[in-house]
């Protein structure tokens, strides 16, 4: 075969590939704005059929309905926010897949800094501690050579 | 006494542990709803081919009720029917219907034909606008709806006799006195 219509085909279809989204045709808004804020909400929101996808991705009948809201409730003209805060008031915090930061989650946000710290704090004191020693050990295996 | 600091991060662990341990038997299914308590929202959900009535608000004032979610996509829901027959038969408690998510318009009232109607009154709601406002993440999910239309409690996956009994009946019963 002629390389140049490998290298061809190869192009053609690297550059094609793109992500594939669960995001039907018909769903599609046609204002591209629109259609954009629709997906950042999307992509923030828990399929809760299949949990651990979003809702842009999963192809769960729910999603698309969720999808579908969304859509409708942005071409009313409500706000990201407005959007978001409906679909928690029904499903909870659950539904939103970076959970928020209040009371219940100071653990889950502050606890891995938290022990970052302290395990930086820990590894210093032991290592000047260390250092110390071994200086100290040197100075007395000096002094004993002297002697 | 310095030694025991090198114990921290055992005890820490342990911990740990012991907090995933306990999660491990939790079902990540099984949502606490966030509506509990709280008024039933708007819905004025349109009748299933057949019949002549859907659901409104108005339709929950003054009574108790138990709002069940289904389809006749729906295999659990096949698993719970014959109870909900039965306790609309023995008029235990009055039951309403959403029929969720029907493809064909016809597939609510063709399922009911063939396995019976145990719903007082049934909401159209193909594209879940009332799945969504009432949380619903699958079917069947039932609610306890108290007389003045605030929902009480909420059951998912199918009822059985043991949740019956032993959960829904004494809410229900619970709910009636006040």
């Amino acid at each position: 075969m002629n390389p140049f219509f490998i290298i061809l085909v190869l192009l053609t279809t690297l550059t094609t590939i793109q992500k594939v989204y669960a995001v039907n045709p018909d769903e599609i808004l046609n204002d591209p704005v629109l259609e954009r804020r629709a997906r950042d909400i999307s992509k923030g929101l828990r399929c809760l059929v299949c949990q651990n996808e979003n809702i842009d991705d999963s192809n769960a009948e729910l999603a698309r309905d969720l999808r579908l809201l969304v859509r409708e409730q942005l071409k009313t003209g409500a706000s990201n926010q407005e959007i978001i805060d409906y679909i928690v008031s029904r499903y909870g915090d659950f539904v939103l897949l970076q959970p928020p930061f209040k009371a219940q989650t100071w653990a889950l946000w502050l606890g891995p800094p938290l022990f970052s710290i302290l395990g930086i704090v820990a590894f210093i004191r032991l290592f000047y501690r260390q250092r110390r020693r071994t200086r100290n050990d040197i100075a007395m295996h000096s002094n004993t050579e002297e002697k | 006494m310095k030694k025991s600091i090198y114990l921290l991060p055992v005890v820490i662990v342990l911990i740990l542990a012991g907090f995933f341990w306990f999660s491990l038997g939790k079902d990540p299914n099984r949502l606490k709803s966030v509506l509990i308590d709280q008024k039933l929202p708007l819905f004025d959900l349109s009748p299933i081919q057949g019949y002549n009535k859907g659901i409104t608000n108005a339709d929950f004032q003054g009574q108790v009720t138990l709002l069940n979610i289904f389809g006749s996509w729906c295999i659990a829901c096949r698993v719970e029917h014959p109870l909900l027959m039965h306790l609309a038969k023995q008029q235990e408690v009055i039951i309403y219907g959403i029929n969720w998510r029907e493809k064909d318009p016809n597939a609510g009232s063709r399922w009911l034909r063939r396995h019976g109607n145990p719903y007082r009154l049934i909401g159209n709601d193909s594209h879940s606008k009332a799945a969504i406002a009432l949380g619903v993440t699958g079917a069947p999910e039932s609610f306890i709806i108290d007389k003045k239309g605030y929902i009480r409690y909420k059951h998912m996956g199918p009822i059985d006799n043991q949740t019956w009994y032993e959960i829904l009946k004494p809410i229900i019963e619970d709910l009636r006195k006040k």
